[in-house]
């Protein structure tokens, strides 16, 4: 593996940590179907992808629901900007990520998973590959895992060709079955109608990983990292203006200032918390943390040093939602379009007060009447922005 | 295309169909399998794979044209494609952009006259923490640097010449 894939700044308590392939999975087989979802379920995991639903109550929603066959579906489609932790994750520890899929399909009474690899990410298909026949030959992968009559689950890597949406569950399912990325309506949900319309969970490369350490070392352990609401710890993939950028493992509910503390980065003037899809929290707000019941986030943190001009940053943002809209909804479509053209407004000083308030409304309202989580949060990053930093974006000099 | 050549895409079709099945979902797989070996999905192409798997060829141009690393039109035996998001963005990507565009004598979208290289932006390569990122076909390469980019395109240019460099030394 090229050495640069892998950048990890802070080996933490739960991934980088003490756990080790091969326990958890161990542990799992010795119990019943419910009895593993019952543990997921009371170590309070929640989604890592960032939307934070909680993993046992979505493994329960399959398991009980009806079906010929079921799926575990792996997401690494990581196109969050800002976010690479997923990387780290299939790089180096890629057994506890398959181990945690086995164990769901084990709770699930599912026979196939599948990994959704972004394109992107094509460098690592090889050795993913090798990995999964390794487990092959050592029946951890197979028929009759680990010699437990019955149980047959086999892993398939299936690969994106660069589209930012299929990051999203239904339209990753859409993309598996060949068609162009579009998310669906929910309900119903992948749980009941899922891949081929099977019941299917599709969980983030970092909450199988963490699934499998619940397994090993038990809800109670895992519960007492992190906060009552949000337990565990989480990877943060870090960017931007500071001295280490890398991924940092900490417990939930670091605040934003101790983050920026380890990372180097105190001079900061603004954090993009949760990549282009998040929300950009200026400095007065870094006292807060970064939990699911303060600042939820899939693990993307970018720094913004003194000097940044913010409405650049926006710009960026928004050039990136015109080009991965999937274009299927209106507000999605033509309101990244139009808050583009507000930044550009802006930024050639030809903004009233009045424009402004009304780009805001047109992002208040995709938020409510988009179809995915997409165009739902596609302008939180201008909402920000315009908010926090209005004094350094409005008059700002007519270029000559 | 001549006939010989057309034959020979709808065998290599066929056996693509044969090794990850005729149902819809073998889609994606069969596709992206001919853009990595023709740099292109022709027209053609389209059809062929449309009457393998039994759906109508506007399904698979609507595929084709929806996913940013499928192309109709073709492509360069090397497609760069250099991030353009926020993190690459603020570690002057710019600049890395200019320079390529000067060793390629093309803009971002075109692809050179001998058909070596495509020049494309890509978003977000999840590269963020070690930017200005791009891949080269599928390896990624971070902290870009002119002289990087200069080197890595003398690299390709070698690894396709027709006298290559003597092996062991200069």
């Amino acid at each position: 593996m090229n050495s640069h894939v892998i950048n990890v700044k802070t080996r933490g308590p739960i991934l980088f940590g003490g756990v080790t392939a091969g326990e958890g999975l161990k542990k799992a087989l010795a119990m019943s179907r419910s009895e593993i979802i019952s543990e997921v379920r009371a170590s309070g995991l929640k989604g890592r992808g960032g939307a934070g639903f909680p993993t046992g109550v979505k493994w329960n929603l399959a398991a009980a629901a009806l079906g010929q066959r079921k799926f575990v579906v792996c997401n690494a489609d990581e196109g969050e900007p800002g976010t690479f932790k997923d990387r780290v994750l299939l790089s180096d520890y890629a057994d506890l990520v398959f181990e945690g899929m086995t164990i769901a399909g084990l709770a699930i009474g599912a026979r196939q998973g599948i990994v959704y690899l972004r394109g992107e990410y094509r460098y690592l298909l090889a050795p993913l590959e090798a990995n999964l026949a390794r487990r092959r030959e050592e029946g951890l992968l197979g028929s009759a895992i680990l010699g437990r009559q019955g149980f047959d689950f086999d892993v398939e890597i299936r690969l994106g060709s660069g589209a930012y949406v299929c990051g999203e569950e239904t339209a990753l399912i859409e993309s598996l079955e060949g068609h162009r990325g579009e998310p669906r309506n929910r309900p119903p949900f992948p749980v009941d109608t899922g891949y081929l319309g099977q019941p299917t969970i599709v969980n983030n490369v970092e909450t199988l990983a963490l699934a499998a350490s619940v397994l090993a070392k038990g809800a109670e352990w895992f519960k007492a990292i992190g906060t009552d609401k949000s337990t565990g710890s989480k990877l943060f993939s870090v960017s931007g203006d500071c001295q280490s950028p890398g991924v940092y493992e900490f417990p939930m509910g670091i605040t934003i200032a101790q983050l920026l503390k380890v990372v180097g980065g105190e001079e900061a003037k603004a954090v993009q918390v949760g990549g282009a899809s998040g929300h950009c929290v200026p400095a007065k707000q870094f006292e807060r943390t970064l939990a699911f019941e303060d600042i939820p986030t899939g693990g993307s943190i970018i720094v913004f040093g003194p000097g940044r001009d913010m409405l650049k940053v926006a710009r960026n943002f928004m050039e990136f939602f015109v080009e991965e809209s999937c274009g299927q909804c209106t507000p999605c479509r033509y309101g990244n379009v139009a808050l583009l053209e507000g930044v550009e407004m802006i930024e050639k000083g030809r903004c009233s007060m009045t424009h402004l308030n009304e780009l805001k409304a047109l992002g208040e309202t995709m938020q409510i009447s988009s179809k995915c989580g997409l165009g739902q949060s596609s302008s939180n990053a201008f909402l920000s922005i315009v908010t926090h930093f209005e004094n350094e974006i409005l008059g700002r000099p007519v270029p000559a | 295309m001549i006939a010989t050549e057309q034959q020979n895409l709808t065998a290599e079709i066929a056996e693509l169909a044969g090794r990850h099945g005729r149902d819809r979902g073998a889609l994606m797989p069969i596709l992206q399998a001919l853009q990595e070996r023709h740099h292109q999905i022709s027209e053609f192409a389209m059809q062929e794979v449309a009457a393998l798997l039994d759906v109508h060829p506007v399904e698979v141009y609507s595929v084709v044209t929806f996913y940013a690393f499928l192309k109709a039109g073709k492509e360069g035996k090397f497609v760069i494609r250099l991030c353009r998001t926020i993190s690459c963005d603020m570690r002057e990507k710019d600049k890395v952009a200019r320079q390529m565009e000067n060793e390629l004598g093309i803009s971002f979208g075109q692809t050179t006259a001998d058909g070596m290289f495509t020049l494309e932006w890509a978003n977000c390569l999840g590269m963020c923490d070690q930017g200005p990122a791009m891949l080269v076909n599928d390896q990624v390469f971070t902290a870009v640097t002119f002289e990087k980019v200069h080197d890595v395109l003398e690299g390709c240019r070698r690894s396709f010449s027709v006298h290559p460099a003597p092996k062991g030394g200069h």
